[in-house]
């Protein structure tokens, strides 16, 4: 979906969205498709929700003992001769980047996938800095093309359909017109990206995992490309939020067996590298970038989401997603888990994103850390409220309705109370028109309560 | 410095009581480990060729790669190399590579490697082809044995591969050979 | 208090089930308040299978709402009033049965009272959904009820996720159903099956206005699953996903209907 006019808020942008009844069927189902690998992933593993409790209590210890296993980490790190930088927001972390680049005077790098830097909007402020971030992760380079953020976290072009892709790559990389077949597209996109591996003299990538007891950090991809890029290049820069942390080597083996099971319903990702030390020669750094995380480790409601290991099972298994798509969001992390990230970095702008949510709860019976993600979207359903970001009729309307509510003689006289509830509820939208009635008919309000056949019928006897 | 801005918030954000991992027993395995191993790699586009000794590999890196470069780690498979290139970038036009498995872990296909048994870096990365040779006797059944296998072994560096370089982004069409090798083969020597 | 007596006339003529230890047990009838205004068949099937299964039921006629709707769209800081007027209805019964797993959901998970809160507490433990009370309480093991159709079952996810009616797709873990296991106890009911068992419906309280066109699509979506798999009926234990469903379906002019699931297990 491109070209859309920036819009106001989810229900606006997925209503968009929704005017293409073809494209969401199609993007449902091949998310659908994902959750039942990871489905079928899971039920290899007899043990799958032990192991999803041992997970969570792991990153309780890590969320509980961070400060010491920083210290530790660092030490550790620094032991390996890696260099550790510290920055307390997205503007430090960003600088922290452009101070490596500019004293290896580089233009042009590459990065493989990292949530953080697209959290940090690496790739604007460097690209304001006059340096060239080439993506080459496939899906975030598609998508880079297209001058779009990722949609999914893991499947960055998930809404992108092939004949797309193939007339970008005409654009782009000069492959032949109608020409969408993924083979031959992706073949092309691998001529393409390896002259950028071949020529960077600074790689940098995100990290899945760093491990307190020896300094290293893991790297999973499926491609390759973190891999590629790092073991070409002089310099590697890794961006890290501090929530990545597990305490011991031997832990990476319960979160290895979750992650990619939970992601793409794989049995691993293909290649799941330890960067332990530099290569001979080689500079290896370390960013560790707060923004926001510490704050977030006081609210006892919220804190719970630092566990995330960005698997995206939240998404492919939301109803709402699959039926809203990635930029419906309007943030770097999409989804269930996007939307209980987002509020608390700004509140007033992403007050829309709890709400986008039926609360249905199975974005917390997929997650392989067990983050309550549902029961948070309604915590911040309430704070959002409290803190005055909603708009005026919809608190107007449940102030009213709560007025009702909770008086059963008003209840009981708001004049035929049937028609009453039917005329309140569906004020609370922004819309003028009934907003239910516009794809659904309205309930046929029957000749009587059950209160009032109960008393004709029971009370009497 | 945010150094110790940042470790004064978080010390200010943790908890009164730090909360201890339980103990986990994963619970144990049932199925055959060589047999599981071979399924699992082949389901996620590897290939396993059960080999009695190096000379097989040898004579199969001959048939399948004669004319093209192939750079063995593995002393009696051609071509053994002692020294490789200084420069990584070098290796770009490598056929095939042939390396030196830890070992295997038959829940996911993979093969664990470290830096000391890959001679560069980079080579089981640039390579067009990546094959791997472990003993029957080297695969574990699932990563916590493999953890436990791998405990505090001081390597720079080490990685789990598993299967070739792939990427289903487009459409979630599976292609193989993404960045790295387009295939992954494991002679299993038993 | 109005609290009437309602099961004594009915009961005794009905074949009994093994539960037999009722005499002196309350419960309480919890009927949410939009089932009381559109849907009062409903409310009636529920009391009247209560009651042909001996049961001593009471319905406190100052009830309203359980102040779900206001708290999911984030306003539960108003609900003190509503939570004291519905622990005042619902309070001195064994058990409160409800004819929705939301609306119980809502209860066993929100209701408190600032101070002191006792009396919101022995309400959460007691209140329960009513195929979770059929099952688990009253433990029937057969019905003689009769619905000859063919009915998918929607599973409402708060009834299921939230109160684990039944498992859940996402979990590895042994099936069951406790709505299932009910509705195959109805003679000449025959129960179809989904693609997706237990995909949410699109209603989900101001979702379904707030986000219409997510909430419409979801609802096709979820319709056009029965409808594949030939079902004449849509049930469930959650009458709001049902009047969300019945409204894209009549919108439809489709020949499917829904019916709450009371209403089939109260079928003669």
């Amino acid at each position: 979906m491109m070209g859309n006019q920036p819009t106001q808020d989810h229900a606006t942008r997925a209503e968009v969205f929704n005017r293409d009844e073809a494209r969401v069927d199609w993007h449902d189902k091949t998310l659908w498709f994902i959750r039942q690998k990871r489905d079928r992933a899971a039920w290899t593993i007899p043990d799958w929700e032990a192991l999803r409790d041992q997970a969570s209590a792991i990153k309780d210890n890590v969320l509980s003992n961070l400060h010491d296993y920083l210290i530790s980490f660092e030490a550790q790190a620094q032991r390996n001769g890696v260099v550790v930088h510290w920055a307390a927001d997205a503007e430090e972390h960003n600088e922290i980047v452009h101070q490596i680049l500019k004293r290896h005077q580089v233009s042009k790098i590459v990065k493989s996938k990292s949530m953080l830097t697209e959290e940090c909007r690496l790739n604007e402020y460097l690209h304001d800095h006059g340096v060239e971030v080439v993506d080459t992760d496939l899906g975030e380079r598609i998508v880079q093309l297209a001058g779009e953020p990722p949609s999914h976290i893991v499947l960055p072009c998930i809404h992108w359909k092939k004949e797309e892709i193939g007339a970008l790559f005409h654009k782009h990389l000069g492959t032949p017109e109608g020409n969408a077949d993924p083979t031959f597209l992706t073949a092309a996109a691998r001529t393409h990206l390896r002259q950028s591996f071949m020529s960077s003299k600074v790689a940098i990538t995100g990290v899945n995992f760093g491990v307190a007891e020896t300094g290293e950090i893991v790297v999973c991809t499926n491609e390759g490309n973190a891999d590629l890029g790092v073991q070409l290049a002089d310099v590697h820069i890794a961006c890290m939020g501090i929530e990545k942390l597990i305490p011991e080597r031997k832990h990476l083996s319960v979160f290895l067996r979750l992650l990619a099971r939970s992601a793409t319903g794989q049995p691993i990702t293909t290649y799941s590298s330890h960067f332990r030390k530099p290569r001979p020669g080689q500079e290896m750094h370390i960013v560790l970038v707060d923004n926001g995380r510490s704050e977030r480790m006081k609210h006892h409601s919220f804190k719970n989401a630092l566990k995330c290991i960005r698997c995206g099972a939240c998404m492919n298994t939301c109803p709402v997603y699959r039926r809203s798509g990635g930029h419906s969001y309007n943030y770097a992390i999409a989804g269930p888990i996007g939307s209980i990230l987002a509020p608390s970095l700004d509140m007033k702008q992403y007050a829309d994103l709890p709400f986008a949510s039926t609360l249905c709860g199975s974005c917390s019976n997929v997650c392989p850390v067990k983050i309550n993600i549902h029961e948070q979207l309604y915590q911040w359903r309430q704070v959002i409220v409290q803190a005055g970001y909603v708009s005026k009729q919809k608190e107007v309307g449940i102030a009213a309705m709560t007025a009702v509510l909770s008086r059963p003689w008003l209840y009981r006289y708001a004049g035929n109370v049937g028609r009453w509830f039917l005329k309140t509820f569906p004020t609370l939208a922004s819309n003028k028109i009934n907003p239910w009635a516009k794809q659904r008919e309205m309930p046929a309000p029957p000749s009587q309560s059950f209160r009032r056949w109960y008393q004709d019928n029971r009370k009497k006897k | 410095m945010s150094r110790d801005k940042m470790l004064l918030a978080i010390r200010e954000a943790l908890p009164k009581e730090a909360t201890a991992i339980p103990d986990y027993q994963p619970s144990a395995t049932s199925f055959d480990v060589v047999q599981k191993f071979i399924d699992t790699l082949v389901g996620i586009g590897g290939a396993v060729i059960k080999v009695s000794s190096l000379s097989v590999v040898n004579d199969y890196v001959i048939k399948h790669f004669s004319g093209q470069r192939v750079v063995s780690l593995v002393q009696g498979v051609d071509s053994y190399a002692t020294t490789l290139e200084a420069d990584p970038h070098l290796l770009e036009n490598v056929a095939l590579t042939v390396v030196p498995g830890a070992f295997g872990v038959a829940e996911n296909g993979a093969v664990w490697i470290t830096d000391g048994s890959m001679g560069d870096r980079a080579l089981p990365f640039i390579a067009n082809n990546l094959a791997m040779i472990i003993s029957a006797q080297d695969i574990v059944p699932t990563l916590h044995e493999a953890y436990q296998r791998i405990g505090a072994d001081g390597y720079n560096f080490g990685t789990f591969i598993a299967g070739p370089s792939k990427t289903a982004d487009i459409e979630q069409s599976l292609v193989l050979g993404a960045h790295g090798p387009k295939s992954n083969t494991i002679f299993l020597l038993a | 208090m109005d609290y009437f007596l309602s099961g004594s006339n009915f009961g005794y003529l009905l074949k009994r089930t093994i539960f037999d230890r009722n005499s002196v047990m309350k419960v309480g009838l919890f009927i949410p308040c939009y089932v009381d205004q559109f849907y009062p068949k409903v409310a009636i099937a529920t009391l009247e299978l209560l009651e042909r299964l001996g049961i001593d039921v009471y319905y406190p006629v100052n009830q309203t709402c359980c102040g779900q709707p206001m708290a999911n769209a984030g306003f539960e800081h108003l609900s003190d009033k509503n939570n004291k007027l519905f622990i005042h209805n619902f309070t001195g019964f064994d058990y409160i049965v409800s004819p929705s797993g939301s609306c119980s959901l809502h209860i066993k998970d929100h209701l408190h009272t600032r101070g002191d809160d006792s009396a919101a507490a022995a309400i959460r433990s007691r209140v329960m959904e009513l195929t979770e009370f059929l099952t688990d309480v009253v433990q029937v093991r057969s019905l003689t009820s009769r619905f000859h159709f063919k009915v998918g079952l929607h599973q409402s996810c708060h009834g299921q996720r939230g109160l684990a009616i039944a498992q859940m797709s996402e979990l590895v873990a042994k099936p069951f159903s406790k709505s299932e296991s009910l509705l195959k106890m109805v003679g000449g009911l025959e129960l179809i099956s989904l693609d997706r068992k237990d995909e949410c419906c699109g209603f989900g309280g101001t979702f379904c206005i707030s986000e219409e066109a997510v909430s419409v699509k979801m609802g096709k979506d979820r319709i056009a699953d029965h409808i594949q798999h030939d079902a004449d009926f849509i049930t469930g234990s959650d009458m709001s996903c049902l009047m969300h469903l019945d409204g894209i379906l009549r919108r439809q002019k489709s020949k499917v209907r829904v019916v709450h699931i009371a209403e089939i297990l109260n079928a003669q």
